[in-house]
């Protein structure tokens, strides 16, 4: 009987290098040397291991998670997928978190200073767990573009910012998701420093006219991989062996 | 034309960017939404093993504090096991091994209380000394960044340490060296961590 292995190399050809210089902070943040690459150990091949206790059932509607006088204002969107490994199984359990500016582009942060307004009945963020099939939604407002002190004139296009745990330490992504149609995807330095089309049309979720609610919510639908791994048909001395 | 192999391809990343806060640790961010947010308590108040703190700070390429990076740690216990269904042995009721560290946005430090892990067995044999594993996601860097703490105070054990013995020059395995100082009765462990240059940290594609 096979049993789970270790987790397919990381594709680094398709991911964005640590130096992307159109991306000025990317200058200063990224090493010189080279990545140094391991063989897959307990330490790698394990992670933190979450379940329903650990959040509330609200954590994934961001239109009620933080409302106090009223809904917040904007585009009412749904943001449904699944999580699924490379060999397109399933995963469960996977706990997923996002954050993300309001329909004005502004931020919850003290640390943000841009002119829109904050609203007052939106935070900006949610968690939800993928059940047996993968799959999770969350509903909250399509967020706003916003300016940054890239350029003087950069403009982020509208995004969720994706965080996702698998089974394993080395499942561990951070991404970000983008929106069919919007022009300033293209334009964007961060969204560029993927160096494959295809990994961009990745990150990029689509309208899902069928996943809508009539008279209520437009739905996206983005769905996630994270690193499969072999079989071990032939003992690849993991652990202790 | 050969067959097609049916896998996808892994979701790519792209930086946390400057807000992570409030998706990661809306508290740091300003305001509170969530019962209890995740990733406060590493070690659990069960768990066996010496209690440590471990401080430091996140450096760029001009020795600037990086203030807005966030931290994830990912440990066994003190005797090696890791909370985690697929590692053999039990651990201590509420002990999760997971933490997330955020820096002081004025000073850039940054520090966490925990235990000291202990040795885990790696490939083939071994054995790895006790370290804590890292993954760093900051605005300006692309895809999360990974390495490894391990302790002064293991010299035997951090000699015979397969992966550190991968790293061809020893002046770049001693950046993943905590440094164990006592404060009173305290133990804390200092840990700076370099993205750029001089003494730059090593960090892994694991």
């Amino acid at each position: 009987m096979p049993k789970p292995g270790e987790f397919y190399q990381r594709d680094r050809s398709i991911q964005p290098p640590a130096l992307a210089p159109a991306y000025k902070t990317s200058v200063t943040r990224s090493p010189n040397y080279p990545l140094l690459s391991l063989e897959n150990t307990a330490s790698e091949i394990t992670g933190p291991v979450f379940g329903q206790g650990d959040i509330d059932a609200i954590d994934n509607d961001l239109i009620k998670n933080y409302a106090h006088t009223g809904d917040p204002i904007g585009e009412r969107i749904i943001v449904h997928g699944r999580v699924l490994d490379e060999n397109r199984n399933p995963v469960k359990g996977a706990l997923i978190e996002i954050w993300q500016a309001n329909a004005g582009g502004r931020y919850r942060h003290k640390k943000d200073s841009y002119l829109a307004p904050v609203d007052p009945n939106f935070g900006g963020c949610g968690r939800t767990l993928s059940d047996e099939n993968g799959y999770y939604f969350f509903r909250t407002v399509k967020p706003g573009a916003y300016p940054w002190r890239n350029q003087v004139n950069s403009w982020r296009p509208a995004h969720i910012h994706v965080s996702v745990f698998g089974s394993a330490f080395a499942q561990r992504l951070v991404t970000q998701l983008y929106f069919e149609g919007d022009p300033l995807i293209a334009k964007c330095p961060i969204v560029n420093a993927v160096p494959d089309a295809d990994a961009i049309a990745q990150l990029i979720a689509r309208l899902d006219l069928n996943a809508s609610i009539p008279l209520d919510s437009i739905a996206y639908k983005f769905d996630i991989v994270l690193r499969g791994r072999r079989s071990t048909l032939f003992e690849n001395r993991l652990e202790g062996n | 034309m050969a067959q097609e192999l049916d896998y996808l391809k892994e979701t790519v990343a792209q930086t946390a960017g400057p807000f992570v806060h409030i998706g990661l640790a809306p508290g740091a961010a300003g305001f509170d939404i969530y019962r209890q947010e995740l990733g406060r308590d590493i070690a659990g108040p069960h768990a066996g093993g010496e209690r440590i703190r471990i401080e430091g700070h996140v450096f760029d390429g001009t020795d600037t504090p990086v203030k807005d990076v966030l931290i994830e740690a990912w440990q066994a216990n003190a005797a090696g096991i890791y909370a985690h269904p697929e590692h053999a042995g039990e651990v201590e009721e509420g002990f999760r091994g997971w933490g997330r560290i955020i820096p002081d946005f004025d000073s850039g430090v940054f520090g966490f209380d925990t235990l000291k892990p202990g040795a885990v067995a790696g490939r083939s044999g071994t054995v790895m000394a006790p370290h804590i594993n890292l993954w760093l996601v900051a605005r300006g860097i692309n895809i999360g960044l990974n390495t490894r703490l391990y302790f002064s105070d293991e010299d035997a054990a951090n000699r015979t340490d397969p992966v550190l013995a991968l790293i061809e020059q020893p002046a770049r395995r001693d950046t993943l060296i905590a440094r164990r100082e006592l404060r009173g009765d305290a133990v804390v462990y200092h840990f700076d961590i370099r993205l750029q240059g001089d003494g730059e940290t090593v960090f892994f594609d694991i």
